[in-house]
């Protein structure tokens, strides 16, 4: 039998992996349908409210809302360069990366105080306005999970410039990473939401 | 320095560097025209539908490649990809009611 013109043997892939812990991803799953419920009852409350949501939606700074988007978009960015920086062994290079990520983090909150205390200013409060309860409550709850995904990113950056990670054992900076992407997953949804559409 | 590989872990999960710059470019570009179609103040159906799709393959990009999840289960994938198209949905049927 000849056996000269058998076909090349399929090159093994790789199975499907997931980037981080199972936990993470159950909570971000738990935490995107939090936020979509959010979101949800933001549009229904709308749409028996149109002329008023419009109003007051227009006296915010989209200007704010779309810098805040930059600076989320480029820390999810610096984190994904950190990571595979990590995969290289590059651990001083991913510290840069996550330190820069960090950084715009720390941005995103700095511009979300100025407007913050802008609507403290004009007397805006949760109990104003339909519109500025969602506003308020929404971006509130989303600060808050920027924070934390701060406190994550910095733990992330005291363990890869310990030389933690290496490609095959990434566990811990896939899994903070991807709890980061995640917050910033919700506002690319936010963003358009409260501050654009009406 | 001698590599160290998983069965499991191949070396593209997260990507290339240069991929990773464009979608970046591309995801702050995307930004720049969500914001401006706001500055216009354009409002109606295919407006929102347009701010739609920018808001989608945006979360697109995040989920597949920043999430890492092009290469990740199928069941994760539809998860997340399904949250991003089931939450722009349910937004569209309120405008819609807002409409009506």
């Amino acid at each position: 039998m000849n056996t000269t013109h058998s076909p090349a043997a399929p090159q093994p892939a790789h199975a499907p992996r997931l980037a981080g812990d199972l936990a993470i991803w159950i909570f971000i799953l738990a935490e995107l349908l939090a936020f979509g419920v959010f979101f949800a009852a933001y549009a229904f409350t709308r749409a028996s409210n149109v002329a008023l949501f419009d109003a007051e939606q227009l006296a915010l700074s989209r200007n704010a809302g779309a810098l805040n988007t930059v600076l989320l978009l480029t820390a999810g960015y610096f984190v994904v360069r950190a990571v595979q920086a990590a995969e290289h062994a590059a651990d001083r290079i991913a510290g840069h990366w996550l330190a820069a990520a960090i950084a715009c983090g720390t941005g995103f909150l700095a511009v979300k105080m100025f407007e913050y205390a802008h609507a403290f200013q004009a007397d805006i409060s949760l109990s104003s306005s339909p519109f500025h309860m969602f506003y308020l409550s929404l971006t509130f709850f989303h600060f808050m999970h920027v924070i934390l995904g701060l406190v994550i990113l910095i733990a992330l950056w005291k363990n890869v410039r310990a030389g933690r990670y290496r490609l095959g054992d990434m566990n811990g900076l896939e899994t903070g990473a991807a709890y980061w992407h995640m917050v910033d997953l919700v506002w690319l949804v936010l963003f358009p939401l409260v501050y654009v559409i009406h | 320095m001698q590599k160290q590989t998983t069965p499991d872990h191949g070396p593209q999960t997260h990507g290339t560097p240069r991929r990773a710059t464009f979608q970046w470019i591309a995801l702050i570009l995307a930004t720049l025209a969500t914001w401006l179609v706001g500055q216009t103040g354009a409002t109606g159906t295919a407006i929102v539908g347009l701010l739609a799709v920018i808001s989608i393959w945006k979360g697109s990009v995040i989920i597949l490649d920043f999430m890492a999840l092009r290469h990740g289960p199928l069941l994760w994938r539809a998860l997340i990809l399904g949250w991003m198209a089931l939450v722009w949905a349910v937004i569209g049927i309120a405008y819609w009611k807002a409409l009506a």
